[in-house]
């Protein structure tokens, strides 16, 4: 019998990982869909169909907790992008204090998420807060960011930015890195004036930072949680509801195949969102 | 001249960008140090101002007693997942990135589909609590490493990947002739290797456990089990009128990240851009 040698690269390599990974990410992840379609305490499943789904698109505090997920995510992720390529370019153009700039613009992507909900709660306190008393100085009335129902979900989305936003600036910063001065000195020897480098030069060169920008932004939007709770708690009322604390909050009434319901409807939003915008983002890329 | 009024330019442009980053970024983490030290009653009125007295180490150790000293406790729990999980997050992360890379083969179709759910799929919630209950892990810290393991191998096994690609499979083939085995040729000459990405993944996947709620909210309930990020969470509520307290925490929650960043700033940098650059 011809012995064959063994791989060097056995394959036992990936099965602690798999094992892991499997048990603990994809088993629950298919389970979910079987869940949702139950009324569940845990132990005993009973099928109900797709009653959990006909709730959740019926009852409006849900359908509430959809739209206002797929506000935040957009309104960060706009933001974050389009912040994050202004701040990335300033700081790459050479000013004053350059390094220490990028680091005061990154530090809050490592801070404690919980840590700065509450700082931001309190600073957007509606008569006692700092950010109220500063508007109050220069004779503007500062709105109640957190507890106003129609704006909550925005200021929970600005503090999000403001904690997020250094982030894009880095990944933005790397993929300027990455452009050949070249285009610019010959679009320059052209005759380009700063503002067409920026839109000719800068943003077409600069789009695999942008698609990852765009891409990690959407999905961590889309996700969101731990920011919320730390604010607002979904409140008030559910104005600022998004589903990840809709999921929370079934989960701790105890309606378990609706909370795993919610988490279904996220895991295709996601999908729904994201491939397509990956496939186009790929397709794109081909083009050019 | 032209030259001079450039560099003008940009020191004025640079003087304008630092002082709205105060306001913007420094001003809060000064407002959080300052509230950290102040009196209950001063710190109640929640004002952008210097204290009047500071009251630095009352308020630390009241923060550190209070609760039978929860937050040494946290502190202690906290490490204890985010060294467990980071250690096997390495060495899980790197072996499958060096098959992945050094051996095709149809398998790997499978394994990049797996890490594309892993990065993109959220949580499937309740139902990992009755995988985790189903397999006597629900609750405890061990559960929680191997949690925080699923859900950060995607981005481990990405980042040792495309690492493993610059070296040269010469040392392997080095070593194999010399009749190491292959975990041999894995731990001994490899792994060593890969310190710079390692210690990137080290840096990046720490601060992301120990700066994490939700998995510990979900999956880790329990007075004793109690981690970092919960004891603000549950100061929250009884520091209603402490809020010097509550901010001292935060402040002590606040100082880790801020020793790694300024130790380990390129590490990191090249950790959260890994990625951005090819798309």
């Amino acid at each position: 019998m011809a012995s064959r040698r063994p791989s060097p690269y056995p394959y036992w390599f990936v099965l602690p990982a798999a094992v892991v990974f499997v048990t603990l990410f994809l088993v629950p992840t298919i389970a979910s869909f079987w869940f949702s379609l139950t009324r569940w305490d845990l132990f005993a499943a009973e099928f109900i169909g797709w009653d959990n789904y006909r709730q959740f698109f019926k009852e409006p505090f849900l359908i509430q907790g959809l739209t206002n997920t797929l506000i935040y995510a957009v309104v960060t992720s706009g933001a974050k992008t389009v912040l994050g390529l202004m701040l990335a370019v300033l700081l790459t153009s050479g000013i004053w204090m350059q390094g220490f700039l990028r680091s005061v613009v990154f530090f809050p992507v490592l801070v404690s998420t919980i840590g700065v909900g509450i700082t931001f709660a309190a600073l957007m306190h509606p008569t006692r807060g700092v950010i109220n008393l500063g508007l109050e100085s220069i004779g503007i009335d500062g709105p109640a960011w957190l507890s106003d129902p129609a704006l909550a979900l925005y200021s929970v989305a600005m503090i999000d930015i403001w904690k997020g936003v250094g982030l894009a600036t880095l990944i933005y910063i790397a993929g300027l890195a990455a452009i050949s001065p070249e285009y610019y000195e010959a679009s320059r020897i052209d005759g380009a004036t700063r503002w067409q480098q920026f839109w000719r030069v800068t943003v077409p060169l600069v789009r695999p930072a942008t698609v990852t920008v765009v891409t990690l932004s959407l999905i961590g939007g889309l996700r969101s949680f731990d920011i919320i709770w730390a604010t607002t708690r979904g409140g008030p009322g559910f104005a600022s509801d998004v589903l990840a604390s809709v999921i929370y909050k079934q989960y701790q009434a105890g309606f378990y195949g609706l909370a795993t319901a919610g988490n279904v409807i996220l895991f295709l939003l996601i999908a729904v969102i994201i491939l397509p915008l990956t496939y186009w983002f790929n397709k794109r890329e081909v083009d050019l | 001249m032209s030259l001079r009024r450039d560099a003008t330019r940009r020191r004025t442009i640079g003087i304008l960008a630092l002082l709205v980053a105060t306001v913007v970024f420094i001003l809060p983490f000064i407002f959080i140090l300052f509230m950290a030290v102040k009196t209950k009653q001063e710190a109640a009125l929640f004002l952008f101002s210097w204290p009047s007295e500071w009251h630095f180490w009352q308020n630390l150790v009241d923060v550190v007693q209070t609760r039978n000293y929860m937050l040494m406790l946290a502190y202690f729990n906290s490490i204890v997942i985010t060294v467990g999980a980071v250690t096997l997050l390495v060495i899980f992360g790197a072996m499958v990135g060096y098959v992945l890379q050094r051996r095709p083969s149809g398998w790997n179709k499978l394994i990049y589909a797996c890490i594309l759910i892993g990065l993109m799929v959220p949580p499937a919630i309740v139902p990992t609590i009755w995988v985790l209950q189903a397999i006597g892990l629900f609750k405890t810290i061990h559960g929680m490493i191997l949690i925080q393991v699923a859900y950060g191998l995607a981005f481990s096994v990405l980042l040792y990947r495309s690492f493993i690609g610059t070296i040269p499979r010469d040392l392997d083939e080095a070593a194999i002739i010399d009749g190491a085995k292959s975990w041999q040729v894995f731990f001994k000459v490899i792994l060593p290797l890969l310190k710079p990405v390692t210690v990137t993944l080290i840096v990046v996947q720490s601060i992301a456990i120990f700066n994490d709620f939700t998995n510990p909210l979900y999956y880790l309930p329990g007075k004793e089990n109690v981690t970092v990020q919960l004891t603000l969470f549950n100061f929250q509520s009884q520091f209603q009128s402490q809020y010097n307290l509550l901010f001292m925490n935060i402040l002590l929650v606040t100082i880790p990240p801020l020793f790694v960043f300024i130790f380990f700033n390129r590490q990191i940098v090249a950790g959260m851009t890994s990625g951005a650059v090819k798309g």
